[in-house]
């Protein structure tokens, strides 16, 4: 066991955290957007919007992310268009933004079913109590549909969310330097995979529980009215033994 | 009238790569990818049951090792997983072969692509199907058990008879999603060099420079690939399931 080398690798992975936290952050949080185009398709009744988001849930969950990166970023660049449109060419031609742009699509389609399922979840009787006092649509969902769904969607949502830091390393194929690319040129560099990958796989867990507990912490703090009532502090205390 | 023209000149292109060769290659594509599947899978079922039962188990060690099991194989990425069974077994055998000495100081004993793959996505699916078994177990009727201790069946003759058909039976919905996952895992055992379909679609877009065309054609193999098993595990359910299901 040489430590110095297990510290070294540790410390050079470490240093492409950054990288994987930004292509996580911007895969999630574009994600996030068209996963709420898509719910809110889905939800809106136009038959059009229902078979369109079918259609994109289908596609993007029945094929691997790997094809879909692949396509994104050898495929598209064949179209001349693409080529000579001055919008889209920047992002395309760069790994990081197709990366980014594989990611987001990937996970929109897993999140508007997982949010399709937390908006169906919502109890009826909620619904029509709001519908009684006489809400309107809008506050409507926003203080009754919009809280519930989410607490409901939480425990999925942090499940892929944790399947997008484990896709992260996925970019690591189209070139880009991040902890998996990091620890792959170490271990061409130094021939000894089982060591770096180890390192590698330590942080990748870490940074993946602490994940995993911050949002079991959300979903705590979200639902004080679920939790047991506290122990009753004034105990029967037994009867002392009195001949 | 232009586009149609170009449209029929794209699909003559298609036809002409995928008769030249391509269409064959991906065929076989297809069947390392099934094969590499159905291979996960088993190794998966076995690795998935002995794991949900430590987890099970009344023994706090067992507990421990089933939860860390589970915990890192579906905690870190595939990918890692995948080159950690083919480098990291390279370097195991090589080192193994090298100090008994078969073969010289500076030769390398590669690890075989299909059983390092394998392995690795055996063991990622091994993970999922561990909590599947495990949802299945709890999902059996307490008093089932109870029932049979009460007949005084012994520890085997439970297993075999009360517990492992209802485990299968409830456990089908759930494997049909690992299984899924499991398909989406093989693709990217193509980075050991196993010649499945991803693999085959990657050299075909090199070689010919039609990454779109190629890739485009992977994903529709990989959607009916998975598109297929859908219907067919619903058939699975609607039998193993037949006895609880109302008669018409």
């Amino acid at each position: 066991m040489d430590f110095d080398f297990y510290l070294s690798t540790m410390w050079s992975v470490l240093k492409a955290l950054p990288l994987t936290l930004e292509i996580w952050f911007f895969g999630i949080a574009f994600g996030l957007l068209i996963a709420t185009g898509l719910t809110w398709m889905r939800a809106s009744g136009y038959k059009l919007g229902e078979y369109f988001t079918r259609g994109y849930v289908f596609i993007f969950r029945g094929s691997p992310l790997l094809v879909q990166l692949y396509l994104i970023y050898f495929g598209l660049s064949q179209f001349d268009f693409v080529r000579h449109s001055p919008v889209l060419w920047p992002i395309l031609r760069d790994p990081m933004y197709c990366t980014i742009v594989a990611m987001a699509l990937n996970t929109a389609a897993y999140e508007s079913e997982i949010f399709r399922g937390a908006l169906r979840a919502v109890p009826v009787g909620q619904i029509e109590a709001a519908k009684a006092f006489g809400m309107s649509a809008f506050t409507r969902f926003r203080l009754v549909t919009l809280p519930i769904a989410l607490r409901l969607a939480l425990p999925a949502y942090s499940t892929e969310i944790i399947l997008m830091t484990k896709a992260t390393a996925l970019a690591s194929v189209v070139t880009i330097m991040e902890m998996m690319g990091t620890a792959q040129k170490i271990q061409h560099d130094t021939f000894r995979p089982i060591e770096v990958l180890t390192c590698a796989g330590v942080i990748y867990l870490l940074l993946n529980l602490s994940i995993a507990r911050l949002f079991a912490w959300v979903e705590y703090r979200l639902s004080p009215h679920l939790r047991p009532p506290p122990e009753q502090s004034q105990q029967i205390k037994p009867v002392p033994e009195v001949l | 009238m232009e586009f149609l023209n170009d449209l029929r000149d794209q699909v003559s292109t298609a036809y002409a790569l995928l008769a030249a060769g391509w269409g064959v290659q991906l065929l076989w594509g297809i069947a390392w990818t099934l094969a590499v599947t159905i291979v996960s899978m088993l190794i998966g079922a076995v690795l998935g049951s002995l794991v949900a039962a430590a987890k099970l188990s009344h023994r706090g060690g067992l507990r421990f090792i089933g939860e860390s099991y589970t915990t890192v194989f579906r905690g870190e990425p595939e990918l890692l997983i995948i080159y950690l069974f083919y480098y990291g077994g390279t370097q195991v055998l090589t080192g193994v072969a090298r100090s008994t000495g078969s073969i010289g100081s500076t030769d390398i004993l590669n690890m075989p692509s299909f059983l390092g793959g394998v392995l690795a996505v055996g063991i990622i699916s091994g993970a999922y199907q561990a909590e599947v078994f495990r949802g299945s177990f709890l999902a059996i009727h307490r008093g089932e058990l109870e029932a049979a201790r009460a007949y005084g069946m012994s520890a085997w003759l439970r297993f075999r008879l009360v517990i492992v058909p209802q485990v299968l039976r409830l456990a089908v919905p759930g494997l049909g999603n690992v299984w899924q996952l499991t398909i989406k895992d093989s693709a990217l055992i193509s980075v050991t060099g196993v010649a499945e379909l991803m693999l085959t679609a990657n050299k075909a877009a090199r070689s010919t420079h039609h990454s779109l065309l190629f890739y485009t054609l992977a994903g529709i193999l990989y959607l009916v690939m998975t598109s297929v098993s859908t219907p067919i595990f619903e058939k699975a359910e609607r039998y193993t399931s037949r006895s609880f299901m109302r008669p018409k």
